[in-house]
C-alpha cells in the first residue's frame, strides 16, 4: 500500500530527534558545566571517569545501543533532505539515500562494536 | 510619521499577448489609512488601468481568493493595510509557485487536483474503499459514532475540537506560496491539502481515513515536508498545516510499524 520505506526513515529520524532533544541538555550540562567545575571528580580520571563508568555499565551500554543508531539515522535523514532540497539534487535520489542511510548503518555497526567489545568494560 | 498623500504600488504585470516577459509597473494611488492593498488595486483598476487582472471577492478574509505577495510576503491583500507597508513603493506580485496566467492571477488547477485526491468530504459508513476493512466499522445502530442513515450525526464538543481548526482553511494558498518545498518538489501534496485531509480524518463522523492514506502516506504525500513551518506562520485563519502534516507522519509511521509487526499490508 505505502511504497518505499519513508515511514521507517522518518520514524527513525523522529525518534532520533526526540532522543537528541532529551539528551542534549544533559550532555551540555556535563560537558560544559559539571566537567569544567570538577564536580565529577579531580583530574583526568575524574573528568572522563563519569563517561567511562556510564558507558561501561550494562545499562549504559544498552542505552547507547538504542541511542547511537537513532542519532545516526536522524542525522542521515537530515542530510538527505538537505541535499535534496538545499542543493537541489533530487535527480540523485537513490544515490543520496543509499549513501546517507548506508553511512548511518555502517556508523551504527561501528558504534555497537565499540560499545560492546572495545569500549570501557567491553570485551568481557 | 505623518501620513503621506499618496503611495506607489509596484505591480507585477504579465500580458502574454504583449510580451513573453513579465514587467513591473508603478501606479501612484491616494494613501488612506483605512485602505488595504486590495483597495489600492481596485483604485488602479477603476481609475488608472482597467486591464489589471487579479482575483478578489469578499474583502473580509473569508473567500480566500485575494492571496498575493505584498513586499515578498504571502498575504490576503484584503487584510494587508497600505499603512503597514509605507513608505513604498509597495511591491505586489502573484503567489509564488503557481504558473501565472495573467498579471496577478495564478493557475491553481494543480492544487485543485491535489485537493480532490485527498477526498475532502465526509466519507460515511460503507462508502469508502476501506469499508468493511476494520477501522471502527460498526453495525448499523451501534452507539460508537456511526449513526444510522437518517439519524443526526451527533458530535461532542471534544470531537469537534479534534478537527475544528483545520476546518477554517479557506484555500487561499498562502501556505503553498510560503512553502519552499512546494516549489522544489512540485508533486508534493502540500500544506492545505494535507490539513484538509486531516480535517476529515479527525472527524468522528468520517470513515475515509483508509482512502486518504493511499494519498497521504505515499511518497509525494506528507514525506517531502521538512517542517519548515512557514505554512503555519502565514496562514490567515490560524490553521496549523505544519502541525497537521507532522501529526499525520506520526500516524503513517505508526501504521507502517504496526503493519510490519503484524505482517499486514504496509
Amino acid at each position: 500500500m505505502i511504497r518505499g520505506r519513508e515511514p521507517l526513515a522518518w520514524g527513525l529520524f523522529a525518534a532520533g530527534g526526540t532522543v537528541a532533544a532529551f539528551l542534549l541538555p544533559a550532555v551540555a550540562f556535563v560537558v560544559l558545566i559539571a566537567l569544567p567545575l570538577g564536580w565529577t571528580g579531580e583530574g583526568a580520571r575524574g573528568a572522563l571517569g563519569a563517561w567511562a563508568d556510564g558507558a561501561g555499565h550494562l545499562l549504559g551500554r544498552l542505552a547507547l545501543t538504542v541511542v547511537l543508531p537513532l542519532l545516526f539515522f536522524h542525522a542521515a535523514h537530515r542530510i538527505r533532505y538537505t541535499l535534496y532540497d538545499g542543493l537541489q539534487l533530487h535527480h540523485l535520489e537513490r544515490l543520496i539515500a543509499a549513501a546517507t542511510y548506508g553511512l548511518a548503518t555502517v556508523m551504527s555497526g561501528v558504534a555497537l562494536v565499540v560499545v560492546w567489545f572495545l569500549g570501557p568494560g567491553g570485551g568481557g | 510619521m505623518s501620513a503621506p498623500e499618496a503611495v506607489e504600488l509596484e505591480v507585477f504585470r504579465y500580458r502574454p499577448e504583449r510580451s513573453d516577459e513579465p514587467e513591473m509597473e508603478r501606479y501612484e494611488i491616494p494613501f488612506r489609512p483605512d485602505w488595504t492593498v486590495l483597495d489600492g488595486l481596485n483604485h488602479v483598476k477603476e481609475e488608472l488601468d482597467g486591464t489589471l487582472s487579479y482575483r478578489w471577492s469578499c474583502r473580509m478574509g473569508v473567500c480566500g481568493s485575494c492571496g498575493l505577495e505584498v513586499d515578498g510576503e504571502p498575504v490576503l491583500s484584503c487584510a494587508a493595510y497600505l499603512e503597514d507597508h509605507l513608505p513604498g513603493p509597495i511591491r505586489v506580485g502573484p503567489l509564488r509557485g503557481f504558473p501565472v496566467i495573467r498579471d496577478l492571477v495564478g493557475d491553481i488547477s494543480d492544487f485543485v487536483a491535489k485537493l480532490e485526491r485527498v477526498k475532502p468530504w465526509i466519507i460515511g459508513e460503507g462508502e469508502g474503499a476501506g469499508a468493511g476493512r476494520g477501522g471502527g466499522a460498526a453495525p448499523d445502530g451501534a452507539p460508537d459514532g456511526a449513526p444510522d442513515p437518517g439519524e443526526p450525526h451527533r458530535q461532542t464538543p471534544a470531537e469537534l475540537a479534534e478537527y475544528d481548526q483545520y476546518s477554517h482553511c479557506i484555500n487561499c494558498l498562502l501556505c503553498y506560496a510560503a512553502c519552499p518545498i512546494h516549489e522544489l518538489a512540485p508533486g508534493f501534496l502540500g500544506p492545505a491539502a494535507i490539513a484538509l485531509a486531516q480535517r476529515y480524518n479527525l472527524d468522528s463522523r468520517d470513515r475515509g481515513a483508509e482512502d486518504r492514506r493511499v494519498v497521504l502516506a505515499a511518497r509525494d504525500g506528507v514525506w517531502p515536508c521538512t517542517f519548515v513551518g512557514e505554512c503555519s506562520s502565514v496562514c490567515p485563519k490560524g490553521v496549523d498545516p505544519a502541525g497537521a502534516i507532522q501529526r499525520y507522519k506520526v500516524t503513517a509511521a505508526r501504521q507502517w510499524f504496526s503493519a510490519l509487526v503484524s505482517g499486514g499490508e504496509r
